[in-house]
């Protein structure tokens, strides 16, 4: 047994569009996912995510590169010989059967003796909790049903991978945030490989072990989430996942980890990490998440719990919504940049006092540890 | 209250406006009132007629003679008619059979090509349909007959050395029938076949089956209501067809259809014609409902 469920190693896969060009669908990407993980491919519509995973399931042949299933070079090898199964983002279940006749097809194919399928499909069946429900059809479903039955479906066949095409796109909030759980929960039950697309950055936070981020074809960043999320590598990554604000500037001196930035708009320098290499005076984006930004009256009181290494900057609340657990605040800071800030309500008060207003002065701290400069692109 | 109106000069004027306006009952009636005047003239006063003359009976000089009588019933009895009726029941199955084996073929190809292509493709399965039926038929004959374009042809490229007698055969009807009434299998079948989702095709593959599997099990099923649709479409009237038999047959050929017509208009015994009629859509009716039954109502039918 290969290390890797699966890999793309060098993947392209150009498609001709109907005007007679080409497009780049996928573009020179490589990732291995490791056995059992739960991975997610993450990004916007057209970035790529669908097309790679069709790749895996054998729907679309590489342009270039190689993907392995299991340790073994696919090549040209037809759907119906990988060990892989796919859950489709419409479903795509067979009208024409009940719903145990659905889940047993795949069984059948394989000339699996008539008992096991019954007890196999049984079995199944029960795991995505639709006992019962076998003689059906899957028109006298709810989607989340249909959607149970559709997992089962693929489950059934025991795959080493199992593809998931942003397989709860067409449920409700409610269910799908039902649904996420269980998915991540019947993952670690049956121990099965995961790839996961989709487009809803939370989702993809919630549920998975590693995420690969992509855009344009091209597999930006892939990492745990609290990686994705914390060490963004480039200016895409940070704005996809999450809210963050960005300042643009130019490098003016690095030293170690520490990236001193110009940022022309605000006519100042403003320090943060840099993870990779930074070189004077390439452009950059300073990416500070609002949850991470620390608030003080303009008083010249001194705040408590500075390091001193913040950087400080003045600027004027222009809106204020209090949202129960915290507080969104907007922030002029002059020269038209505005960034967003929110304060934890961690104290328990009905005082107007202690809540920020429009028009007040305020010092504006971004520590210096949390001030990520990150490159434009990756390239 | 203060009275605007002239006492006595509130007459109400019937409105049709305000009518459809307040009945439901109305408004429907008021829809469906084309379709049904449609229906009654052309199908219900016919079929009555029909019905009517049926049971009358032949005068000495072909005038129908109204008189009750059942005669022209019995005379279907005859095993020469009954022979008749076996065949054109034949015919009528082999011309389905036939255009179903060559058109699903055509249908899947035409549900399977590039979007841009379909329109056309469409297009040229109506294209004859512009020409007159008449005129097609004698094209056939054209290309049949014993000096025809393909006898030359054959003859040219040295299969054969003497010509193929295909004209006035059976084997000319089935062929008449096949090509006018392919069509009418060819519209429903694409139908039901273009609906059947890629992704369907796609979860058949990932399940394990290859591509003739999946088209057993996926493609197949899911095409049947356009079968069944294309089925009664071309079964239907290809129990009473009588010119390509006429024109392609020759003398030698006789189905039922050319039998009612002969009633008509040579021997001018109309009861019997009317009888026979009769006899051809009790036939059709019960062996339409009984396949309906049998396999469901094909409702691209209805589309």
């Amino acid at each position: 047994m290969s290390d890797f469920a699966v890999e793309l190693r060098n993947v392209i896969k150009i498609f001709p569009t109907p005007e007679g060009g080409q497009v780049k669908a996928v573009d020179d990407v490589t990732i291995h996912i490791k056995q059992g993980e739960f991975f997610s491919l993450l990004g916007p519509s057209g970035c790529g995510k669908t097309t790679s995973l069709r790749l895996m399931a054998g729907f679309e042949w590489p342009t270039n590169g190689e993907v392995y299933i299991d340790g073994k070079l696919m090549g040209r090898t037809p759907p119906y010989l990988r060990p892989v199964n796919t859950v489709f983002q419409s479903y795509a279940l067979f009208q024409h059967m009940t719903v145990f006749q659905n889940v047993a097809f795949g069984l059948e194919m394989e000339k699996v003796p008539k008992a096991g399928i019954t007890r196999r499909v049984e079995e199944a069946l029960e795991m995505v909790k639709l006992s019962g429900m076998g003689r059906r059809r899957p028109k006298q479903l709810s989607g989340g049903q249909q959607q149970r039955v559709a997992l089962a479906r693929a489950l059934v066949k025991r795959p080493k991978v199992l593809l998931l095409d942003e397989p709860l796109g067409a449920l409700d909030l409610k269910l799908r945030k039902e649904m996420q759980l269980e998915l991540k929960a019947l993952q670690e039950q049956v121990g099965i490989t995961f790839v996961y697309v989709t487009h809803d950055q939370e989702e993809a936070l919630t549920m998975s072990d590693r995420i690969a981020v992509m855009n344009k074809g091209k597999a930006l960043q892939i990492g745990l989430p609290v990686e994705i999320y914390e060490r963004p590598n480039c200016r895409f990554v940070a704005d996809f996942i999450g809210e963050t604000n960005f300042l643009s500037g130019t490098v003016k001196k690095v030293s170690k980890e520490k990236v001193t930035v110009f940022i022309p708009a605000l006519s100042m320098e403003i320090d943060g990490i840099g993870h990779g290499s930074f070189s004077a005076g390439q452009n950059v984006a300073v990416s500070v998440r609002p949850e991470k930004i620390r608030l003080a009256d303009d008083d010249g009181k001194p705040v408590s719990g500075l390091r001193g290494t913040e950087n400080l900057l003045h600027g004027k609340v222009v809106t204020t919504a209090y949202i129960g657990s915290d507080t969104r605040v907007d922030l002029d800071l002059g020269h038209d940049v505005r960034i967003r800030a929110w304060e934890q309500n961690d104290i328990s008060t009905l005082d107007p006092e202690a809540y920020y207003a429009d028009g007040d002065a305020v010092r504006i701290y971004l520590p210096y540890e949390n001030t990520l400069v990150l490159p434009e692109d990756v390239s | 209250m203060t009275t605007a109106q002239a006492p006595g000069k509130a007459v109400r004027r019937f409105s049709l406006k305000k009518v459809l306006r307040e009945s439901s009952v109305a408004q429907g009636l008021f829809l469906i009132g084309p379709t049904n005047t449609y229906l009654i003239v052309f199908m219900v006063i016919p079929l009555i007629l029909v019905t009517v003359l049926s049971f009358l009976s032949r005068g000495t000089y072909g005038e129908v003679v109204y008189k009750f009588s059942i005669e022209s019933y019995l005379r279907l009895f005859d095993p020469l008619y009954a022979k008749i009726l076996g065949y054109s029941l034949l015919v009528g199955l082999l011309t389905t059979v036939l255009s179903l084996v060559i058109g699903y073929p055509m249908a899947y190809y035409i549900a399977r090509a590039p979007a841009r292509q379909r329109s056309l493709y469409l297009f040229l399965i109506l294209l004859p349909f512009w020409t007159n039926f008449i005129i097609r038929i004698y094209a056939w004959i054209m290309i049949l007959r014993s000096s025809g374009f393909l006898n030359s042809f054959l003859q040219w490229i040295g299969v054969i050395h003497e010509p193929l007698n295909i004209l006035y055969t059976p084997t000319a009807v089935l062929i008449g029938m096949v090509y006018e009434f392919l069509p009418f299998m060819v519209l429903p079948l694409y139908t039901s076949l273009e609906k059947i989702e890629n992704a369907q095709l796609e979860a058949a593959a990932d399940l394990g089956a290859p591509p003739w599997k999946a088209f057993l099990r996926v493609t197949l099923p899911l095409s049947v209501p356009g079968m069944i649709a294309g089925t009664i479409l071309v079964f239907i009237p290809a129990m009473g067809m009588f010119v390509v038999p006429d024109l392609m047959g020759g003398a030698k050929t006789m189905l039922i259809g050319n039998v009612i017509r002969n009633q008509f208009l040579t021997a001018r015994d109309w009861p019997f014609g009317a009888a026979a009629s009769m006899l051809l859509m009790f036939l059709t009716m019960v062996f339409t409902l009984y396949y309906t039954r049998k396999a469901g109502f094909g409702e691209e039918l209805l589309l």
